[in-house]
């Protein structure tokens, strides 16, 4: 836990209706989990925004570092194969 | 003014001050997402408030308007239980308050939703949701703060002992109470009672807090238009705009 006395941080998930991904819509102070649900409720949810949430620790998410961004990242550029553009959509598939 | 208007006054008449009090609490939370969230819940009450004065408007019908229910009215017109006026102490005190609110709300609205009066009714349901949350909010801050550290403890047990004086009230049936649940639009108080004192209990259970074994303190209550000293401190700061610029519109 932070040493401030808000709490630890917690990154916000919001669904905006089911079936739906998650997606993240910013952080929340809390000193708890159910806290954290309640104040991510409250802050991100408040204009009708979602229908489900998941809230998650800060330090519990694994991330990418910047410097790492060339050996992760770049060598997909030049490998367009990889993009299924080249097949003929169905005239009935409408959301691929 | 029949019971009926009297009724729909006095329910709303709670929300509003209760509402007030959160508003004033605005900026001053602990930390944001608490002053926000708490606020948020002022601002329930105020709606709820709002409709019933609408409600008490229309039942009326002599050109009164809901803006004129909720600013225009001397101490004694008001109904409120005096449970809601007590001042923003600490974060113990409100979150008590809260608490002890919630839970009387909760079983009250859920009651309500079977009132003969069609209205009363519907907004029960509405306002229900919401109150369901504001007792999840403030149950869980009775854990938080009770069984937390010795002083978070000692602070919420001494606010709650503070505020048991004012509980009684909530359960007080007065003339209008019994007409009204004669002909099946008024909530039964003395179930009601039962309910919250469970409710209570186990929270406090739960949060390794005391409950109170207190005499009855109030000899005259909000409901029939006596108020605590605090009344009317919050009444002039709510009631400073009308009087200083009447019907100010923006």
């Amino acid at each position: 836990m932070s040493k401030d006395s808000q709490g630890s941080v917690w990154e916000v998930f919001v669904q905006s209706k089911a079936g739906k991904p998650f997606r993240h819509a910013g952080s929340v102070h809390g000193f708890d989990k159910e806290m954290a649900l309640e104040n991510a409720r409250d802050l991100y949810t408040r204009r009708s925004e979602g229908t489900a949430l998941w809230v998650v620790k800060t330090e519990c998410i694994v991330a990418s570092q910047p410097e790492d961004a060339e050996s992760f990242f770049d060598p997909s550029d030049d490998k367009p194969y990889r993009h299924p553009t080249f097949y003929v959509m169905p005239d009935g598939a409408k959301h691929i | 003014m029949n019971n009926l208007e009297k009724y729909s006054l006095r329910v709303a008449d709670s929300s509003w001050i209760l509402g007030c009090r959160l508003a004033e609490y605005s900026s001053n939370g602990p930390f944001l997402e608490e002053d926000l969230a708490i606020t948020n819940v002022g601002l329930d009450h105020i709606g709820f408030a709002e409709s019933l004065y609408k409600y008490t408007a229309e039942l009326l019908a002599d050109g009164t308007t809901a803006d004129d229910l909720a600013f225009k009215r001397a101490e004694h017109e008001y109904y409120n239980v005096q449970l809601v006026e007590y001042p923003n102490e600490d974060f113990a005190y409100i979150m008590a308050r809260q608490f002890l609110f919630d839970v009387f709300q909760y079983y009250f609205l859920e009651a309500l939703t079977d009132s003969k009066d069609e209205t009363f009714s519907a907004l029960a349901k509405k306002s229900l949701k919401e109150v369901t949350y504001h007792l999840r909010r403030s149950t869980q801050w009775m854990y938080r703060l009770g069984d937390g550290t010795e002083e978070s403890h000692d602070r919420l047990q001494k606010a709650i002992n503070h505020l048991w004086m004012y509980t009684d009230e909530l359960f007080y049936m007065n003339d209008v109470d019994k007409d009204l649940l004669e002909k099946g639009i008024a909530v039964d108080l003395a179930k009601v009672h039962l309910e919250w004192k469970e409710k209570v209990k186990e929270v406090f259970d739960e949060a390794t807090l005391e409950m109170p074994d207190l005499p009855k303190f109030s000899l005259k209550y909000g409901k029939d238009g006596f108020h605590t000293d605090y009344m009317g401190y919050i009444l002039t700061e709510m009631q400073y705009l009308n009087n200083k610029y009447p019907d100010a519109k923006w």
